[in-house]
Parts: structure tokens; sequence; C-alpha cells
């Protein structure tokens, strides 16, 4: 115990610097996933046809082993936090693209029906009806993205991106516990943070109606 | 007034649900569209706002056609209430209830005081309902809620398809007739379709009999009950409404004495006064007589058929 605090205490530095580098790559991954993956399952709920062959590439990106991902990207685009944020990208997109997905095809067709036939639009439907309705599946996504990619971006070390990655595998090398304890640790406690923000979201997001049975 | 003029529809699936139908819906009318399922009333009633646009034919609406007009537009005229009431379920009852208004772009206190109107003329208190939620009110309420929606907007035109089927018998009946009261008062156009024909009888002006994409039979409730103009609708007249109405069912004839008929009719079968209606049904259904000569002991009653036991269930009811 005392050594791990030392450890700490003596590799402040390093594991600050790890630390914020691991918040904006897992961020940075997240808001593009969710930029891209949000229109796009919007898109295939509308679009049904679409919605097999998109979301299955999807599921074929995140079959492939992340350490796997990280090396087959490096001869492609080189190292670097570019490299790092593709993957993580990749990674984030299949669980907000499949939810939103999900969460608008499952809304109850008289709503949609009755919505149509009093004379809303199609985009009326979209932001007054179908969003709101779906938003807790939507952020159950983006929920799950966010511990995905925290996760995930322990491998950011590997293509030279930094992240608490760092402090692991430096610990693994010198074979010192604690260092890898003082990388491990702080991965864990941001992935329940992040967890417990969104969770607090999607509780706010839930619109009112949807809570209350009579 | 609504017309169809030689409408045909075909599915992409190559069923032909609507054969060469022609209508006038008469305007401040409530008429009733019925049929077994798949007979192609639903469809019809869902070209007024074109959720269903026909394979051939053309819909008028106060003498234009319906593709004349911008379907968004037609439809924030037309109130339309349906069967699984379709309430959004994250939104206040007021704001479900003023959403055509909304769309409409109605100054606030204009769609709240014809809310809270329309709210006490189904029976529930704005007071009390306004802030609630879909799902926290009952199935007749909710409904309810769906009709004032549909109003709302104070369309010319209000479509309902088997509004009221899905819910409880009390609510049923009750919201049968205040849609009734409500139309008289508010003098709106409904086109109302369900496959009821005790619903039908009790609150149409006109009843659109259909079969297989094709109309059997225009007419008021008693003129289809006294002249159905073929076996079907007869049947459906008689089965549906004989089905329920197993309380009628167990009253004797001799009570519906007053609407015997004297004249003769042949073939018929001797049957006593005290026999149950229900009796005299399955009777005139499974003989192959068309008619029962009634009589106690003695005397001579009188006649019945079909459409005579019919009519004095109804008038006896003063359904009509």
């Amino acid at each position: 115990m005392q050594t791990f605090l030392d450890t700490i205490l003596s590799r402040s530095d390093l594991i600050q610097e790890a630390f914020l580098q691991h918040i904006y790559l897992s961020f940075i991954a997240l808001a593009i996933g969710i930029g891209i993956a949000l229109p796009l399952g919007i898109f295939v709920a509308r679009y049904r046809k679409f919605a097999e062959p998109i979301i299955g590439v999807t599921a074929v990106f995140q079959t492939i082993p992340s350490l796997a991902l990280f090396g087959f990207l490096v001869p492609l685009i080189g190292i670097g936090t570019i490299t790092a944020l593709i993957a993580l990208i990749i990674y984030a997109l299949l669980p907000i693209l499949r939810n939103t997905y999900t969460g608008i095809t499952t809304i109850d067709d008289s709503v949609i029906e009755a919505g149509r036939g009093m004379g809303m639009t199609t985009n009326q439907l979209l932001w007054q009806i179908e969003f709101p309705l779906a938003l807790p599946f939507i952020m159950a996504g983006i929920r799950t993205a966010t511990v995905l990619t925290v996760g995930i971006a322990t491998l950011a070390t590997f293509v030279g991106a930094g992240g608490l990655g760092d402090v692991i595998y430096r610990g693994l090398q010198s074979y010192n516990n604690s260092l890898v304890l003082a990388g491990a640790l702080p991965v864990a406690l941001l992935a329940i943070l992040f967890d417990l923000i969104l969770k607090w979201i999607e509780k706010k997001a839930t619109p009112k109606g949807l809570n209350t049975r009579g | 007034m609504i017309r169809f003029d030689k409408i045909t529809k075909v599915f992409e699936d190559g069923t032909e649900a609507l054969k060469d139908v022609s209508l006038t819906i008469p305007a401040e009318q409530l008429v009733v569209i019925i049929g077994p399922s798949g007979c192609g009333k639903t469809t019809l009633m869902k070209m007024i706002n074109r959720l269903e646009v026909p394979t051939s034919g053309e819909v008028y609406v106060d003498g234009k056609t319906v593709t004349s007009v911008d379907a968004v537009e037609l439809r924030k005229t037309i109130g339309y209430v349906i069967q699984r009431i379709g309430l959004f379920p994250h939104m206040s009852i007021e704001r479900n209830a003023s959403l055509v208004p909304n769309l409409k772009g109605w100054p606030k206190e204009k769609t709240y005081g014809r809310i809270y109107e329309l709210m006490q003329m189904v029976g529930l208190d704005p007071t009390q309902y306004l802030s609630k939620y879909p799902l926290e009110l009952s199935g007749g309420q909710q409904q309810r809620i769906g009709v004032v929606r549909a109003l709302a907007g104070n369309p010319e035109i209000v479509l309902m398809d088997e509004p009221f089927s899905a819910l409880d018998p009390v609510s049923r009946e009750q919201l049968q007739i205040e849609t009734k009261k409500i139309q008289k008062k508010l003098k709106k156009t409904i086109v109302f379709v369900t496959h009821d024909m005790d619903e039908a009888l009790k609150i149409a002006d006109l009843i659109v009999v259909m079969r297989n994409g094709q109309i059997e039979q225009i007419g008021t409730p008693r003129e289809l009950i006294e002249s159905p103009i073929n076996h079907f609708v007869q049947n459906f007249i008689g089965v549906e409404r004989i089905n329920r109405k197993r309380s009628v069912g167990k009253r004797t004839l001799q009570e519906y004495i007053p609407f015997f008929e004297q004249d003769e009719h042949f073939p018929y079968l001797v049957v006593d006064a005290s026999i149950l209606i229900e009796e005299a049904i399955a009777l005139l259904e499974n003989e192959g007589t068309k008619n029962l000569l009634v009589k106690k002991g003695m005397q001579k009653l009188g006649f019945v058929n079909q459409s005579v036991i019919l009519h004095a269930i109804l008038a006896k009811e003063e359904v009509l």
C-alpha cells in the first residue's frame, strides 16, 4: 500500500498527463462516434433496407480484437493520436447505432400513425415524437460506448497516442505492479464516473410521461 | 361532403382491397362504414386523409380532390381517432390535445380555451387532467383524450377507425353516446369505421355495409333492418346483433306482440308465444322457414321473421 502511494506521488506528473490524455482521447472519440452513429441510426431507421448491411458492418468491426485493430491501422495510417481515435470511434459506433435504430423502430406504430394522421411532417415526427421516445435507448447506447471507449483507450499507448495505457505499460515493462495499478485504477474510476454521469443524464432525458404508469 | 368516385385499390401483393367503389358521404352526418375484417372499410376511410392512396379513382372533399392539397395540410383539417389510441406517452395531456392547434400555429389562449371546452364535453375535468400523462389514464380516459385531440383543431371532418373496439363495454357505451352528442352539437361530418353492428345501429345516421371491397348496401339503421338488400346484409345485422344480445334472447316472443305482422307469410312454422327470442331466432336460422306464426293457445297473434324480431328488439330498446 505504501509503495503504491509512493509510486503515485513520485510519478504524479506522468499519471496526471496520461489521465488528461486519456480523457481527451475518450471524449473526442465519443463525440465523433455520436456524431456519426446518431444520424446514421436515424437514417437507417427511416430507410430500413439499409439497416441490416450498415449495422452488420459495424458489428463486424466490433468483432475485431481491439489490439489487432490498432495493429492493423498502423501500417495504413501510421502511429499517433489520429490512429488511436479512429480505432476508438470504430468501437463506439455499434452500440450507439444499434440502440438508436432499435429505439426508433420499436416505437408503437399507433403513435406514429396518429402523428402522421394529425398532419405532422416527417421532420416534426422525428424531433417531436420519435427522438424523444427513443432517447432512453440512445442514452443507454452512449453509456455502453463510453465504458467501452474508456477501457479500450488504454491500448492507445501502442500507437503512441498516450493515455493511461502508458502508465500501465511502463509498469508492466519494469515489473512495477504499483505502477500498473496506478494506471489501471484511474481507468476503472474514469469508466465508472462517466457511466454515473451519463446515467444521471439518461434519467433526466427520459421523458416524464414514460416513468409513470397508472 | 366527401365523395368517392370509382375507387379501386390493389395492394402491392396483388390483393384487390377495393373494387370500383363510389360513395357520397353527406356533410354533418355520422356515417358508419361496417363490414367483416378485410372488406376494405379502413382502407377506404384512410383515403380521405391520404394515409392510403387509391390505385385509380378520385376522392373529393367539398368538391376538391384530396390530391390537390398538400397531404400534411389536408390532414391538419381532418380529425383522426384510431383504435389503438396513439397518444404520445412523453407529452402531457395538454400537449397531446393541443397538437393540431400547435401545428396550425394557433395562439395559446385560443388553444387552451378550445381544449378546456372539449375536455368538459367528454367528461374529463380539465384542471385535474391537463397536466397528467397518458399512461396515468385508463383506456377509456385515454380515448376520450384521443377524441379531444381529433376535435381540437376544429376540423369539419373527423375520421374514426374502430375507435372504441379496444375499450371495456362501459367506456365503449359512454363514448358512443358522447360521440353522438358531440357530433350533433358541433355539427361535424364523422366517418366511423367499425365491425360492430351494435355500435353502428346505435350511433349512425347512415350505414354503409361493405364486403370484399364493394358496397353491399347504404341506408339508415332502420332501412337496413327493415329491408336488408340481400342475405349477407341480413345475416350481418342478425348474427352480429343477436350474438351480443343474450339478455334480449332470454325474453319471450309475447313481449313484442305489437310488432308482429298480420299479413300471412309462407312457409311458416307454428310456435307458442311463450318461447324465447333466441329460440325463435334459432328456428328461423336453422329450419329453413322464413316465418313463424305465433299463437297463444288457439289465438293467432301474428307472424314474425328475422326483420320483425330485430326491429322489435331495437325499437323496444329505444336505440333508434
